[in-house]
């Protein structure tokens, strides 16, 4: 996920920079630049694209190593560079171009008027030469002289710009110089010497020149405006660029110009135009003889080109921005600078060509930027911000692949350490388990002696070392199974099975198990299920009845008086009762102790909170069950640790009480297993109550017709005895003659209640209702020992049919024996408390038959009652092993349960498969050929074959013995004490393990889940 | 020999047995003796003699193979230790735990050695058994009653 977010990520940051660029190359407002951005746009983002895919195909297939992503980044980092370098070279050729243009046009426009002026300054001295030809050489004599050309020069001056004087030479033979001189009275000058030693202006005096040696012809200059007029007389053949230009002029009849050069008397830098005057109007394609026959003289202008080009560029904007150099560049390899300084720069130069209308020379004007180009901040700024940009690109690509490379590593790490800490778990579990193992058969020796040593002849000090040593010894197999437990639930290992179990069979399971307790104590047992509670359910009978054991066993650890009542509602009630009992006063108790309110214990509880969640359609049952004390209670600072595992309350209490501090951790632990919470309240001094909810799931409304097998009707025989019949319960507290009611009611038996003996007399006086029994409460019997023989008395005096049996609801069994005026009343039954419908049942049976027969010892429990239960039962056990079996079989014959022998696996399938008689089967667990789980699971599997084919209608029930749904108990024998087998026996579809030897406490226990 | 005598001796017998052989499990047996099935202990034992001679047999010749197949050997002593700890042979048993340790590292030396370990302390047990069960049958020839140890159960 995180690596395609990068890759999302990058070709984002591609698309970001892209369209950054592309706005910034917009900026620039060049087509051609967007153009080009468009097409590294293209190639940005199919890259972008490949990039995507190569991380994707890299990410799915293996892992990336770490160079392959540092040289991605170098060339990335590399390819920008160059990209911004270019970028930078580019914007930097345009900016260069585009001044180059501007300085192209701008050169362009000067040479261009540079030239116009000079070409109307020449075609208006050419006319100047036809003028003179037609008023010198036309006319005889001569219409023009010195005055008038200098005049007229004078006034038409400004009709040519760029000239700065104007002089007519004629051409004179050589026969003809003295007539010429003396017409003009003048001699005629040369013109070389000067030009060899040029003078200044002030110093000038054509006097002093010396007159022209002589030549085959002579050019003297006749006429000349005024401000050149110092050039008269002078001979331009004598001067070497003049006479070339003459002779030039004269050949090719067009305007000719000198090279520059230094004018004389201003010595400044100039050229000088010539044209030739011809003596008649000659034919265009005249050849130059005769053109220089028809010459008659020449007009030159002098074009003084520097103050010219000044002027000219003057008359122009923008003249600061360049310079402007005009070369005279006949001679390639000298140019001759006409205007214009002879700086030199590298910078970008322009040039312009002049055509100045003689073909023979040739001009160029130079043109330069007077500044230096201004540094290109544009394509500076724009190359490094993209630069940068990929730069942030690469450092996040960098940063999240090293971040990417850290979480892998630390991934692997964790799962490293995940692994070790995995094997450390195994290795824990391991531990404990063979750990458990050893120490318990050990401890089972240990146990072994100690229970023979205590049936030897001990005195009364070393009985009590002994019996606490044992009972060390049990503390301490009782600790490491809760340690196994507890490391099974939070490994989470444990599931809750989902069984069919009577919650009223196992509630009166638990209360035995605590009743000799109790009444050791003198603490009175009570259970109350409220009527609602359906009778079967579907949950996990082994750990609710390890909740209450827990809980219970707390209880009756730091209660010395007053009670332990359980009771067990269901949710909507007490939602819907929550009103009604506020009222519940202090003494309205079962032992009239005052307790800690147990709706306190369930106020944070989600159950409430979100009432709608309970549908009372809904298969699931939610039961709210507490378990109230009147013990010390809980320390408040204690408080807040109890469920946490080991915690006590102070290291005194394990040394009074024992235990380890497990305990109440384990049942949070199962009830969360059982979707339920548990809480408590507690007051020190008065007592704790606990309560907890458990969702099950109630047997479908079809299970009333089929009861499974293991339900026989044991307990319906019994109950069906007394039904009809009415009790009448004699019992001033209304909580405990509720419970009292709930366990005869158990029976079928319908109850009264009253709270004195004579509301009692009075019911029974009435003959419409036969009362067939009175139990009265031993507290009401004590009370007043008078008033209850009187009641008794009376009784007996009321003459009815069948007079009403009389019993005792007693809490100790040796206190009420012990009681001379108890044992004095005759017909008058113990039963002691706490009441189980079993027991109930027992008894009441007992005095109904024979009422003489005095009380039953109730304190052999186990033994007693595993003779009722196991009586007349039909068991298989399954041994390899022919003196185990011989052994067992002995054991369960002694309970009287009626015996059959299997000697392997394969036999007891056969034994085992429906239809057949048994109620229960022992197996062993190893045995050769076929052991203990596969036999049993090919017999579960039998059993849900018969049992699908009933469903199906494939086999009437009739054929099946009536029974609907076969599922025979086994129980598996096994000198292996340790937990993962027992595990293992549930999950092959045993029903529970008893050791071998038998226990008679634990074949009770175990036995007593499947008969009733 | 008196009846009242032999009791005596049975009853002190017993004892030494328990202390020395046998765990409770001996007299957990004799408790499930009863008037319906007056020969149990008798039973038991003698199955136990037969199971454990023909077991003592089998592992003798299982361990005298080139190739001792030691699964097979672990599944009789296995057998072995079952009975005994039945029986309440409590030193045949301890001797039998041993014994599976070795067969578990295959040490044939040790086994071996275990074999014989396993037979002594079983004809030390036999002969104490078969003495107890003497000493019963002439009480009861002599028409007394066996004394019930008592235990509790």
């Amino acid at each position: 996920m995180l690596c395609c977010w990068i890759a999302c990520m990058m070709s984002m940051n591609c698309l970001i920079n892209c369209q950054f660029s592309c706005t910034e190359a917009s900026l620039v407002g060049d087509s051609g630049c967007t153009e080009m951005w468009f097409k590294v746009w293209d190639k940005i983002s199919t890259c972008g694209l490949k990039l995507h895919h190569h991380y994707y195909q890299f990410i799915g297939s293996t892992r990336v190593s770490e160079s392959w992503w540092r040289k991605l980044l170098l060339s990335w980092v590399i390819c920008w560079t160059v990209v911004s370098i270019w970028i930078f070279c580019y914007m930097n050729s345009q900016a260069t171009e585009k001044r180059k243009e501007t300085l192209a046009s701008m050169c362009d426009e000067r040479a261009r008027m540079l030239q116009d002026q000079f070409n109307v300054s020449m075609n208006h001295i050419q006319a100047m030469s036809i003028l003179i030809s037609t008023f010198q050489h036309g006319k005889n004599p001569s219409a023009i002289d010195q005055t008038t050309f200098a005049r007229y020069t004078e006034r038409t001056a400004f009709e040519r710009p760029l000239t700065s004087g104007v002089a007519y030479a004629v051409r004179v033979p050589h026969s003809e110089r003295e007539q010429f001189e003396k017409h003009q009275g003048w001699t005629i000058k040369r013109m070389d010497t000067l030009e060899q030693n040029p003078v200044h202006k002030d110093d000038y005096n054509p006097d002093l020149l010396e007159p022209s040696p002589v030549q085959e012809e002579y050019v003297p200059v006749i006429f000349a405006q005024d401000i050149i007029s110092h050039v008269i007389s002078m001979d331009l053949l004598s001067g070497k660029e003049d006479r070339e230009n003459v002779l030039r002029a004269s050949k090719s009849g067009k305007g000719v110009l000198t090279a520059p050069f230094r004018l004389l008397k201003t010595n400044c830098l100039g050229v000088i135009l010539t044209f030739a005057v011809y003596n008649r109007d000659l034919p265009l394609n005249a050849t130059p003889n005769e053109r220089v026959q028809a010459t008659d003289g020449y007009l030159g202008g002098v074009f003084d080109v520097e103050s010219l080009v000044e002027k000219l560029l003057h008359q122009l904007a923008s003249k600061q921005t360049i310079l402007v150099n005009v070369l005279d560049t006949t001679n390639q390899s000298h140019p001759i600078s006409m205007y214009g300084s002879n700086a030199s720069d590298d910078g970008l130069e322009l040039v312009s060509y002049l055509n100045f209308g003689d073909p023979f020379r040739k001009h160029e004007m130079h043109c330069r930027f007077k500044q230096k180009p201004p540094w290109p901040w544009l394509a500076i700024t724009t190359s490094i911000g993209i630069l940068v940009i990929a730069l942030l690109v690469g450092h996040i690509f960098h940063a999240t692949v090293n971040r990417i490379a850290k979480v892998e590593d630390d991934c692997n790490k964790m799962m490293e350490l995940t692994k070790q800490a995995e094997a450390a778990d195994v290795a824990k579990s391991q531990f404990l388990a063979t750990v458990s193992h050893e120490i318990r058969t050990p401890m089972n020796g240990v146990l072994g002696m100690l229970h023979m040593l205590m049936v030897t002849d001990l005195d009364v000090r070393q009985l009590d070392y002994v019996r606490t040593a044992q009972a060390s010894g049990k503390a301490l197999v009782t600790l490491i199974n809760e340690v196994l437990d507890q490391a099974k639930i939070e490994s989470g290992n444990l599931e809750p099975e989902g069984v069919q179990f009577d919650l009223r069979a196992v509630l009166d399971d638990v209360l035995s198990l605590f009743s000799g307790k109790a009444q050791d104590k003198g603490v009175e047992l009570a259970v109350y299920v409220y009527d609602r509670v359906p009778e079967m359910l579907i949950g996990d009978p082994g750990r609710f009845r390890q909740i209450i054991t827990n809980l219970m066993g707390n209880s009756i650890k730091f209660t010395e008086k007053g009670h332990i009542h359980v009771t067990v509602h269901l949710v909507e009630e007490v939602i819907d009762s929550i009103e009604v009992e506020t009222k519940l006063l202090p003494k309205n108790t079962l032992s009239g102790f005052p307790v800690a309110d147990r709706r306190q214990s369930w106020k944070g509880f989600r159950t409430f909170s979100q009432e709608e969640s309970i549908h009372p359609l809904s298969d699931s049952i939610h039961l709210i069950v507490s378990v109230e004390d009147t013990g010390e209670g809980i320390p408040i600072e204690a408080q807040p640790r109890v469920f946490t595992p080991f915690m006590q309350v102070g290291p005194s209490i394990s040394r009074t009480h024992g235990g380890t501090g497990i305990g109440l951790s384990i049942s949070k632990c199962l009830v969360s297993l059982m979707k339920g919470e548990i809480s408590f309240v507690s007051i020190p001094k008065i007592g704790s109550t606990f309560t907890f909810t458990a969702v099950f799931t109630s047997s479908s409304s079809s299970s009333k017709e089929y009861k499974s097998q293991q339900i026989n009707n044991h307990t319906n025989s019994v109950s069906s005895e007394f039904r009809g019949m009415r009790a009448l319960v004699v019992d001033p507290r209304p909580v405990r003659a509720k419970v009292s009611r709930y366990h005869i009611q158990r029976l079928g038996i319908h109850v009264e209640v009253v709270s004195t003996f004579k509301q009692g007399l009075s019911i029974i006086s009435q003959r419409s209702n036969v009362t067939h029994m009175v139990l009265i409460e031993q507290e009401v019997w004590d009370r007043d020992l008078n008033s209850s023989s009187l009641f008794i008395n009376n009784l007996e005096k009321i003459d009815l049919s069948t007079s009403p049996k009389v019993f005792l609801l007693s809490n100790s069994i040796r206190s009420s024996r012990a009681n001379p005026t108890t044992s004095g009343v005759c017909n008058l039954t113990v039963i002691p408390k706490p009441l189980r419908a079993s027991m109930l049942a027992a008894s009441l049976q007992r005095a109904m038959d024979d009422g003489n027969k005095g009380n039953p010892c109730y304190g052999e429990l186990p033994s007693l009652s595993l003779r009722s239960l196991l009586l007349g039962r039909k068991i298989l056990i399954v041994d390899d092993n022919n003196v185990n079996l011989k052994v067992a079989a002995g054991a369960l014959k002694k309970y009287g349960a009626d015996v059959v022998s299997s000697s392997s696996g394969m036999e007891a399938i056969e034994l085992l498969t429906p239809p057949h008689q048994f109620d229960a089967c022992f197996m062993d667990i190893q045995m050769p050929e076929m052991d203990g789980f596969e036999a049993t699971k090919r017999i579960r599997d039998s059993e849900q074959n018969i049992n699908n084919r009933i469903h199906f209608g494939e086999l009437s029930v009739q054929t099946c013995n009536n029974v609907l749904n076969w599922h025979v108990p086994i129980l598996a024998m096994t000198a292996d004490v340790i937990r993962a087998t027992h595990e293992e026996c549930l999950r092959c579809g045993m029903d529970g393990y008893v050791s071998k030897p038998f226990e008679a406490e634990q074949l009770y226990q175990e036995v007593s889940r499947f008969f009733h | 020999m008196e009846v009242a005598q032999m009791q005596r001796r049975l009853v002190d017998y017993t004892k030494t047995l328990f202390m020395e052989f046998l765990g409770c499990s001996v007299l957990q047996l004799q408790q499930l003796q009863d008037e319906s099935n007056p020969d149990f202990v008798v039973e038991v034992v003698s199955l136990f003699f037969d199971d454990s001679e023909k077991l003592l047999n089998d592992l003798s010749t299982a361990l005298d193979q080139p190739n001792v197949d030691f699964k097979k050997v672990d599944a009789h002593v296995h057998q072995l230790k079952g009975s005994s700890s039945s029986i309440g042979a409590q030193r045949v048993k301890d001797a039998c735990v041993t014994f599976r340790n070795f067969c578990e590292e295959q040490n044939i030396d040790a086994t071996l050695r275990c074999l014989q370990q396993v037979k002594h302390e079983y004809y030390l047990v036999k002969n104490k058994l078969e003495t107890l069960l003497r000493l019963e049958q002439q009480i009861m020839a002599a028409g007394g009653s066996i004394p019930m140890i008592e235990m509790g159960f």
